[in-house]
């Protein structure tokens, strides 16, 4: 699949900042006033920043509010819906604790819930699709959320939190590639599915294309470009994201070592979200006699 | 509304004879001549005339080679558009209610003004029907001709979908393949239509034909026994110019 930077930097920050919202909308960092101003600006900069950059890949962003409509089929509508849920809903509760100082336990619980919803709802975009079995698993929600707790309890300062469960993302992270590597050839599809031609993959092979030049199929589904750098990109990408926050926050506190450690996991994700699209292989790219 | 149909009055689909197709693409142009000047968004091209010309296909002719271990090896050219799927994926997962399936024919169209071009369609769709068009930004996909098979304007016989109309060779048929006593339907029953990707569970409602087996070319000519064997000893000259290159 086509990597598209604007999908990359939407899932990677509205992960992390929904992940931040949940744990502030608990009071882990329980914080008013001027830092939890801050605090909360963080959370919603990131989650709200990823949001917008997610439209930048539509054809007719102008028509957005239409995507609210169709939540009982599409995912991508939940999603839009669950999304308005934990903002508005972490706003109420972000206003009390900032100006007010009090503690609306029951709207931060709600909207921690609608927080990871949300991330779930995303999450589910790309699991529900049989057409790229690298993603059609449920694997695939379990890394998004893994990474958005993780993240959220990284950039919150929850530190006894976040070692675990940083370790416990690169964990999953690694299991999800050793099932996600066996996923195409389990999936069934082959070029003697698609074509039936012949009950034999290995009898059947693309001859020729409908046309000599490219198409929006191939330019937005066939994406080879990096594959071969994918092994060297996986470890950088775990040590950056678990690795690297793991070893900073192991050793005595301080703000700049904390705000590295934060910077290596978002770099860190970032190649990990990039290989999550580079990776994934679309049936279609059989019919072209490519994967 | 994106939730499918239960049940559609009529299943309206092609069947497409890969016996038949000779693989001219003139179905191909046929479709992009007539989706381009009538109903929705224009087919466009950009950089036509350049190096790299990148255009939106409704319809695509593949060429597939076959090589049986037992059999003669062949090339077949696959037509591929969309399958209008029962069980369409590429209609659940939009989230503005563009997708849809009709329920008097289960024809899956897009509502182009409600389209926001996320390609999600796109991307549940597991044979490549739906092409974001690239100056219009919204997703096209074949459209059955609706603006064909319905139109009293037009003469009867050109009431099917242009690539029906279109193909010389006669390799694709249009109907309703709900009905099972339909020319369609009994075409696929005595042919053994197939299903494409079948485990991918869409469902789809075009059927395509399998090529006829090509195992049995020694017994095309059934005088052959009766024909005179063709002489393996050569004769006269070359008898002896074959005898007298051996023995030098």
């Amino acid at each position: 699949m086509h990597p598209a930077p604007s999908v990359i930097i939407f899932t990677t920050l509205s992960g992390l900042g929904f992940g931040l919202l949940a744990f502030l909308c608990l009071g882990y960092p329980s914080v008013g006033g001027i830092v939890g101003f801050i605090f909360f600006a963080i959370g919603f900069g990131l989650a709200i920043g990823g949001l917008l950059s997610s439209t930048f890949h539509l054809g007719h962003p102008e028509r957005a509010i239409k995507a609210f409509s169709q939540w009982k089929s599409s995912w991508l509508s939940r999603e839009a819906w669950l999304s308005l849920f934990a903002l508005a809903l972490s706003g109420i509760y972000a206003l009390g604790r900032i100006f007010f100082e009090i503690d609306l336990a029951i709207i931060g619980f709600l909207s921690a819930f609608f927080c990871v919803a949300t991330v779930f709802a995303t999450s589910m975009i790309y699991a529900q699709l049989k057409t790229v079995p690298r993603w059609n698993s449920g694997i695939t929600p379990i890394t998004f959320l893994a990474f958005s707790i993780a993240g959220g309890a990284l950039l919150a300062g929850q530190i006894s939190i976040a070692l675990p469960l940083l370790a416990l993302s690169g964990v999953i992270q690694i299991v999800s590639w050793i099932s996600a590597d066996k996923a195409f050839s389990k999936s069934g599809t082959n070029l003697a599915t698609a074509t039936r031609l012949t009950a034999n993959p290995n009898e059947v092979r693309s001859f020729e294309s409908p046309h000599t030049g490219t198409n929006y199929l191939l330019q937005e589904f066939v994406y080879k470009v990096g594959r071969k750098h994918s092994a060297k990109l996986r470890i950088i990408g775990v040590i950056l994201a678990f690795g690297m926050p793991i070893i900073f926050l192991s050793i005595p506190f301080s703000h700049y070592i904390a705000l590295v450690a934060i910077i290596a996991h978002i770099v860190g994700m970032f190649i990990i979200r990039w290989l999550f699209f580079a990776q994934a292989e679309h049936v279609v790219g059989l019919y072209y006699g490519k994967r | 509304m994106t939730l499918l149909p239960e049940k559609t009055e009529k299943k309206l689909g092609l069947v497409i004879d890969l016996d038949t197709c000779v693989g001219c693409h003139a179905c191909v142009i046929s479709c992009k001549g007539w989706n381009t000047e009538n109903y929705g968004a224009p087919l466009s091209d950009e950089n036509a005339f350049g190096a790299e010309p990148v255009g939106a296909f409704l319809n695509r002719i593949h060429s597939y080679e076959v090589t049986p271990v037992d059999k003669p090896a062949h090339l077949v050219h696959f037509p591929k558009s969309c399958l209008h799927c029962e069980n369409a994926p590429c209609v659940t997962v939009c989230p503005t209610g563009a997708s849809y399936k009709r329920v008097e024919d289960g024809i899956v169209l897009v509502n182009e003004s409600d389209c926001i071009g996320c390609g999600l369609c796109a991307w549940a769709c597991p044979y490549g029907a739906r092409e974001m068009d690239p100056v219009e930004k919204v997703m096209k996909k074949c459209t059955l001709c609706v603006d064909r098979i319905y139109n009293e304007n037009l003469p009867e016989e050109d009431r099917v979908p242009s690539c029906v109309r279109t193909c010389p060779a006669g390799a694709r048929h249009f109907g309703d393949l709900g009905d099972p006593n339909s020319d369609v339907s009994i075409l696929v029953e005595e042919r053994g239509g197939t299903d494409l990707m079948p485990e991918q569970e869409t469902l789809p409602v075009n059927k395509y034909l399998p090529p006829r087996p090509k195992n049995q070319m020694d017994d095309t000519d059934i005088l052959a026994p009766y024909l005179e064997p063709i002489a393996n000893e050569p004769h006269g000259f070359f008898n002896w110019l074959d005898k007298t290159l051996d023995g030098i």
